[in-house]
C-alpha cells in the first residue's frame, strides 16, 4: 500500500455569522505520496475551502488535516506556518508575486524564510528551478515584464523552491490562455510524477482527466470519485514541459 | 536569514516609492530640525541668562544673621524651661571677627571671599529721593569676586580710593538723576548721616534691579553711612565652580554658623520658572517630533493597505506574523533614520542662522545675538524621541494589516 501524504478527517468549515455557512461539510480523503488529484465541482461547491483546509492555509471547525503522518488540529498557527513553509507548496490562480523583486528573487523568497540554505545553494537552486520551467532568459525580470503563463511558471519554481512533498494549487490555469495552461498543465504532471503530491481545483476538465484521481464536490461534499486517468483532450498546442526535479 | 530577507523587502518597499519616502523623511527631518533649534535657543538663553545673573552677583553670600533662634543657656540646662519670641535687643549688628572667619574660609574654599558693608541710604539730588542699596567695597578684593570692573562704563573701581566719599552707580541711575562722573550728590544714610559723595564713576550690570539700586563705595564710607564703625555685615564668595554654590554654603553655614545663601537659593522662584519652562518645551518639542511621525504613520498605512496581496502570500508561504509586521516597522525605522540625519543637518544649520539673528535690548541698548547651545544631547534626544515616535507610528498599521487572514485577501484577488 502506497504511503499516505495527505488525509482529511471529517473536515467540516463553517463561517460563523448571522447565518452559519457550511463550506466544506464532512470530507474524508486520503492521497497517497506522489498522487495528483484534482477536485472539481461548481462554483461556491467548496472546492477551494477544501484545498485551503488541506493547505493549512485555513483551519477546519472540526476534524483534522494530517500532513505526512502528522495530525495539524492542535498545533499553534506559529507551527502550522512551519509546515507550510516547508511541507507545502502555493500556486494561485493570481500568481501573487511581489511585483517588486525579480524572478529569482521571488523564488528563493521560501528558501531565505526557512533560513537552511546558504545564499550561495538558493541562488543556484532558484536558477535550477526557473531553468527548468523554461524561465532561464527571465531570472532577472520583475512579474511585470513577463506574461501571464511565464508569471504562473515563476510562482510554481516559488512552490516548489522548499522541496514540499505536497503542492496545492487553486485553479492555477484559471487566468491563463491556452498555450500557457498547457505548459502548467505538463509542469503539474511532472511534479506527480517526479514523487510530489500535486492537489489541484480546477473547473478545467482537460486538467481534471489529467489527474489520477477526480474528486467531484457538490455542496462541501464529496458526490463523486473517479480513480485513474480520464481520456486525454486533445491538446491545442503541444508543449514539453522539462522534467522537474525530484 | 530571514532578518535579511525582512530588511530586504522593507528596502525595496521604501526605495519603489521614492516620493512617499521623501514626504515622510521630510516631516522627520523637519520635525527633528526644529526640535534641536528650538532646544538650543531655550537652553542657550537660559544659559546666557543664569550667566549673566552668576556673574552679577556673588555666589554665596554670608549674611549677619542665623537661620535660627540660637538655643539659650537656660533653655539648654533646664528641660523645664520653654522659651518664645527670644530678642536680642542689643544685638551689635555684623559678623563677629570677619578677618578670621575669612582667613579660615580661605583655606579650605575652592574660590575667593571679600567682604562687604552693605547698607542703605537716600540720595537726594535735584528736589528728588531715591532709596538704594549702599555696598562698602574694598576695590583691590572686589574684581576678585565680582564683574563690577568690567561692566564698568566710566572710571573704574579702583578711583573709589581717589576721593573722599566717592561712589560708583548704575548707568540707569545716572541718567535717572542727570549726574555726570565728577558731579556730587548728597547721600544720607541709616542714622541722618548726610555726606555729599562724587560719583567717580558708572557701571551697567544688565540687571534693571542692581543699575537703578545699587551703588558702591569704601568699605568705611559705608560704615558711616550706617553708623557702624568698623562692621562686616556680608562676606561674598565667588567659587571656581558656581554649579556647586549649594553644597559649598551648607559647608560655610555648619562652619560660620551664619547663614549662607548660595545664588541658586537666593533665586529658587526663578529657577523653579526656568524648570515649568522645560517642562514646556520639552512638551512642545515631543508634540513636534510625535507630529512629524504621523507622516510616516500615513506612508506606513499607504504600503500596508497597498501590500494586502504580498502580506497575504507572504503568510500563506509560512511568514510569520511578527516577521511581516517588522518588515514595515523597519521600513518606518529606515523612514525615520534618514529623516533623523537629514533633521540633524537642518537643525545645526538652523541653529547656526538663528545665532547671527540679533535682537536689541532696550534696557542695555545694544543688539544681542540670540543664544544658541549646541549639545549633542540635543541631537540624541530628539533622535531617539523621533525614531521611537516613527517605529510606534508603524506598529500600528502594520499590525492591523498582518492580522488579516491570508484567505481572505487570497479569494477577494482570485
Amino acid at each position: 500500500m502506497s504511503e499516505t501524504a495527505l488525509q482529511a478527517v471529517g473536515l467540516v468549515r463553517r463561517l460563523e455569522g448571522a447565518i452559519t455557512h457550511t463550506l466544506v461539510n464532512g470530507i474524508d480523503l486520503s492521497v497517497s505520496k506522489g498522487e495528483f488529484v484534482a477536485i472539481t465541482g461548481p462554483s461556491g461547491s467548496g472546492k477551494s475551502s477544501l484545498l485551503y483546509l488541506l493547505g493549512l492555509l485555513d483551519a477546519p471547525t472540526v476534524g483534522d488535516v494530517v500532513i505526512c503522518g502528522q495530525p495539524t488540529a492542535k498545533l499553534s498557527e506559529t507551527e502550522r506556518a512551519d509546515i507550510r513553509l516547508t511541507r507545502c507548496g502555493f500556486v494561485f490562480q493570481f500568481h501573487f508575486l511581489l511585483p517588486e523583486f525579480t524572478s529569482l528573487q521571488n523564488v528563493t523568497l521560501p528558501m531565505r524564510a526557512a533560513g537552511k540554505m546558504s545564499e550561495k545553494e538558493m541562488h543556484e537552486r532558484g536558477l535550477e528551478l526557473l531553468t527548468s520551467l523554461g524561465l532561464k532568459d527571465h531570472v532577472n525580470k520583475r512579474p511585470s515584464q513577463l506574461s501571464g503563463g511565464q508569471r504562473q511558471r515563476v510562482a510554481i519554481a516559488r512552490a516548489l523552491s522548499n522541496r514540499p512533498e505536497i503542492i496545492v494549487a487553486d485553479e492555477p490555469t484559471g487566468a491563463l490562455d491556452t498555450t500557457s495552461t498547457e505548459q502548467v498543465f505538463g509542469i503539474l504532471r511532472d511534479i506527480a510524477d517526479s514523487g510530489r503530491t500535486v492537489v489541484v481545483v480546477t473547473h478545467d476538465p482537460a486538467l481534471a482527466a489529467r489527474a489520477d484521481r477526480r474528486i467531484h464536490i457538490v455542496d462541501g461534499k464529496i458526490h463523486e470519485t473517479i480513480q485513474g486517468r480520464g481520456p486525454a483532450p486533445e491538446p491545442a498546442i503541444a508543449v514539453s514541459a522539462t522534467a522537474v526535479e525530484p | 536569514m530571514a532578518t535579511k530577507l525582512i530588511f530586504d523587502i522593507a528596502w525595496t518597499h521604501v526605495t519603489a516609492r521614492v516620493r512617499q519616502t521623501l514626504v515622510g523623511m521630510a516631516g522627520v527631518s523637519m520635525g527633528v530640525g526644529f526640535t534641536i533649534m528650538m532646544a538650543g535657543l531655550m537652553e542657550g538663553s537660559q544659559i546666557d541668562f543664569l550667566r549673566q545673573l552668576v556673574d552679577t552677583m556673588p555666589h554665596i553670600t554670608i549674611q549677619d544673621e542665623r537661620r535660627s533662634i540660637p538655643i539659650q543657656p537656660a533653655d539648654q540646662e533646664y528641660g523645664a524651661v520653654q522659651m518664645s519670641n527670644v530678642a536680642n535687643l542689643n544685638n551689635r549688628p555684623g559678623i563677629k571677627y570677619p578677618e578670621s572667619v575669612m582667613a579660615s574660609l580661605r583655606s579650605w574654599l575652592p574660590g575667593e571671599v571679600t567682604p562687604s558693608v552693605r547698607t542703605t541710604a537716600i540720595i537726594d539730588h535735584g528736589g528728588g529721593r531715591i532709596g538704594v542699596t549702599l555696598m562698602g567695597i574694598d576695590p583691590r578684593q572686589e574684581v576678585r569676586v565680582s564683574k563690577l570692573g568690567s561692566q564698568m562704563r566710566e572710571g573704574q573701581v579702583t578711583d573709589l580710593s581717589r576721593a573722599p566719599n566717592a561712589i560708583i552707580i548704575g548707568e540707569a541711575l545716572a541718567q535717572k538723576l542727570a549726574v555726570k562722573t565728577g558731579n556730587t550728590i548728597t547721600l544720607i544714610g541709616g542714622q541722618g548721616t548726610e555726606v555729599n559723595s562724587t560719583v567717580v564713576g558708572t557701571f551697567r550690570s544688565g540687571m534693571k534691579r542692581v543699575d537703578e539700586g545699587q551703588i558702591y563705595g569704601l568699605t568705611g564710607f559705608a560704615q558711616i553711612m550706617m553708623g557702624q564703625s568698623g562692621v562686616i555685615n556680608e562676606l561674598r564668595l565667588r567659587l571656581n565652580n558656581p554649579l556647586v554654590a549649594q553644597q559649598v554654603a551648607i559647608q560655610v553655614e555648619a562652619q560660620t554658623g551664619y547663614k549662607s545663601v548660595s545664588w541658586q537659593e537666593a533665586n529658587a522662584d526663578l529657577l523653579s520658572t526656568f524648570a515649568v519652562r522645560d517642562f514646556i518645551v520639552l512638551t512642545v518639542m515631543g508634540a513636534m517630533l510625535l507630529t512629524s511621525s504621523f507622516a510616516t504613520y500615513n506612508i506606513i498605512s499607504t504600503i500596508t493597505h497597498e501590500k494586502r496581496q504580498d502580506i497575504a502570500i507572504m503568510k500563506s508561504l509560512g511568514m510569520r506574523e511578527y516577521q511581516v509586521r517588522r518588515i514595515f516597522i523597519i521600513e518606518s525605522a529606515i523612514i525615520g533614520t534618514v529623516g533623523i540625519l537629514f533633521g540633524w543637518i537642518l537643525g545645526y544649520l538652523l541653529c547656526y542662522g538663528w545665532s547671527h539673528i540679533t535682537i536689541y535690548n532696550v534696557l542695555t541698548g545694544a543688539n544681542v545675538p540670540l543664544q544658541i547651545y549646541y549639545s549633542p544631547m540635543h541631537y540624541i534626544i530628539a533622535g531617539g524621541i523621533s525614531l521611537i515616535c516613527c517605529t510606534g507610528a508603524a506598529f500600528f498599521p502594520a499590525r492591523k494589516a498582518t492580522r488579516v487572514h491570508p484567505v481572505e485577501i487570497i479569494r477577494g484577488a482570485s
